[in-house]
């Protein structure tokens, strides 16, 4: 202990008399750890803001979209779900107390609208009316479709709260008239704040009544895919709910045995957990970056190292000739590498926290950064695993360096 | 050699060769070399450049090992001893002063002092004290803080010297100790070596220098890595 604490000690001062060139020599390990913990703080940020988000999503609520297995996208056979597997599922499924369709028209130039001299981009949907039941919203002004509007395919819209802005619409926009592409339309209703997911809005959208979308998508085309929203009455039989709808699905679609489904059913939870996979993956893979970076910041840990024992042979050999051990020497060599490395480490975290927090900060819409204690901790292990593995030969170099030799050395 | 003296041998060499090999050339840097060194003496060891008197203050120095033969140093075989042991003994019975100086160049001559007694576990407070006290002896008590290249030549070497004895070793080591000094300093230097001797310290000294060897009461010479003359002498100052 007593050995350990003047290699501590001696490896301190050595650092503090080459203030520069260690600073230099920790610059890859600072690099590396502060990408590290930037990305993982705005990304564990995120995370924490959407698992809070969907824990307000009702659960009870199933999403079915077509899903087109790998060799048919392959073969160009891209899978759809039109209106008759919608009607198929409300005949033939119990259990369901809502159904909507959602039909997305925000591709080319369908997203395009505009009032007045202003014009901006929305995601337009084409929705049944119990859109608004599986999906917890409400009107804040105005009114929803009403099977009239529906039937009768009017040009009326429903809109998040986003648009009166976008557009820079009156305050109460509701009466007033924008165009949707090349179409009229009139806005009924205003629908509540929802927030913001992965620092997207989510009120940046047009509700349209489902055939009044089909409408100026200008296709009467049974073939447009759409998704189909429904809540199921009981929780507890949510399973049982979701195995029936395939079931009637891949008869519908007359899949045989042994064929993949061509569309998924997800619940609130899985898009959560699918969410999830997405951090996970951006998380392990900045971590796979920063593995490379503390590698490359090991090896200049190294570089240095050496030509310091290189430099510092002669002092070695007076060490030496004073009663140094090897152990000693190797000792002191291991813990000025290991110093070097953690210093790296400390000042990464700081700079990364810092780096992450400004992101947030600067960036609209950006939920705070969040540092996770596992991602310092696992810093730490890391700068110290590469100090110890890198720092390992310079100091082996150090400590058998013979002790004439070394005294002789100019 | 010395006979009539009752004093205890220090170093006891017999028949000591350090071969060096160079390609399919073999290289006798010590050939042969017996002698024995009492508590007490005050040895100059001269000889020509090459005649192997630098491996002989490396052997006694246990900074290296002899390729035949035996060094008993205080009664132990010093032959069989691992590096670390042998590190223990460089640090506690042997005091090493080098021509030029070798102090550290980073740390204040406190801290010179200090660096042997590291190695024997001895705590910061206390070693603090130790350094001081041996500074004070040699004369520099009002230049602890300084580094090295803040000091002259003279007061480098008495910080060098205070640092070969803070640790009270057995024999103290001085190989050319005045080499680097003008002919005032090295006189100042040689007295306070003198002044050590006697005050009980056994020390060797190599140097090729007629008026240094006077200092000493015994002279060995070598040639060729062999003891040409051992010849006791009154030490005249």
């Amino acid at each position: 202990m007593n050995t350990f604490l003047e290699s501590l000690r001696s490896a301190l001062e050595s650092i503090r008399a080459h203030g520069f060139r260690s600073l230099l020599t920790s610059l890859g390990i600072i690099i590396g750890v502060t990408s590290v913990i930037a990305v993982v703080s705005i990304v564990q940020g995120m995370s924490q803001s959407i698992n809070a988000q969907f824990a307000g999503l009702g659960s009870n609520s199933l999403t079915i979209r077509s899903h087109t297995p790998f060799k048919q996208a392959m073969q160009g056979n891209f899978a759809k779900l039109q209106d008759s597997d919608m009607r198929v599922i409300n005949r033939q499924v119990d259990g369901i107390s809502h159904v909507t369709p959602v039909l997305y028209t925000n591709t080319g130039n369908q997203g395009a609208i505009s009032y007045r001299s202003q014009s901006a981009t929305s995601n337009i949907m084409g929705i049944g009316p119990s859109y608004l039941q599986v999906n917890g919203i409400y009107p804040q002004s105005g009114r929803f479709f009403t099977r009239d509007d529906e039937n009768r395919r009017r040009l009326v819209c429903a809109i998040g709260v986003d648009i009166i802005e976008n557009l820079e619409l009156p305050k109460d926009p509701i009466g007033e008239f924008f165009l949707i592409g090349n179409n009229w339309c009139k806005i009924i209703g205003v629908i509540e704040k929802r927030g913001e997911i992965l620092g997207f809005s989510q009120d940046n959208f047009i509700l349209l009544p489902y055939a009044t979308a089909r409408r100026i998508m200008g296709s009467t085309r049974q073939d447009l895919d759409i998704q189909v929203q429904l809540l199921v009455e009981d929780m507890n039989r949510m399973e049982e709910v979701k195995s029936r709808i395939r079931r009637v699905l891949r008869k519908q679609h007359k899949l045989k045995a042994g064929q993949p489904d061509d569309f998924k059913v997800q619940t609130a939870e899985q898009l959560m957990e699918s969410f999830n996979a997405i951090i996970d993956t951006v998380t392990a893979v900045s971590a796979g970056i920063v593995g490379i970076s503390l590698l490359v910041g090991g090896i200049g840990i190294m570089n240095i190292m050496l030509v310091s024992v290189t430099e510092r042979t002669r002092e070695i050999g007076i060490l030496k000739a004073l009663g140094a051990t090897r152990n000693n020497i190797l000792l002191q060599f291991l813990i000025e590498a290991l110093l070097l490395s953690l210093l790296g480490g400390l000042v990464g975290v700081a700079l990364g926290y810092g780096a992450g927090a400004l992101v947030a900060a600067i960036l609209p819409g950006f939920p705070p950064a969040f540092v996770p204690l596992w991602a310092v901790l696992l810093s730490f292990g890391f700068c110290a695993a590469v100090g110890v593995i890198f720092g390992i030969i310079p100091a082996a170099k150090a400590s058998q360096l013979d002790p004439i030799d070394a005294l002789r050395y100019e | 050699m010395s006979t009539a003296s009752a004093e205890p041998v220090v170093i006891q060499l017999r028949d000591v060769y350090r071969t060096y090999t160079m390609g399919d050339q073999v290289l006798n840097a010590l050939d042969g070399v017996s002698l024995d060194i009492k508590q007490n003496e005050y040895v100059a060891v001269v000889g020509s450049s090459g005649s192997g008197k630098s491996t002989l203050m490396n052997i006694f120095g246990c900074l290296d090992r002899a390729s035949k033969g035996s060094y008993v140093l205080n009664g132990t075989d010093v032959g069989d001893m691992s590096e670390n042991e042998l590190a223990k003994v460089r640090n506690r019975q042997i005091g090493f002063v080098f021509q030029s100086f070798n102090l550290l160049s980073r740390a204040t001559a406190l801290k010179n002092v200090m660096q042997p007694l590291v190695y024997r576990g001895i705590p910061l407070a206390e070693r603090k004290e130790i350094a001081s006290l041996a500074l004070e002896r040699v004369g520099l008590g009002d230049r602890m803080g300084h580094l090295p290249n803040e000091l002259s030549g003279g007061q480098r070497q008495r910080v060098a010297i205070s640092r070969a004895l803070v640790g009270n070793p057995d024999i103290l080591l001085a190989d050319e100790p005045t080499g680097n000094l003008d002919s005032k300093t090295s006189r100042e230097i040689m007295a306070l070596i003198d002044e050590l001797h006697d005050q009980g310290q056994t020390i060797i000294m190599v140097t090729h220098e007629a008026d240094i060897a006077k200092h000493c009461n015994r002279v060995i010479s070598l040639e060729d890595g062999k003891i040409s003359s051992d010849e006791k002498q009154v030490k005249s100052r």
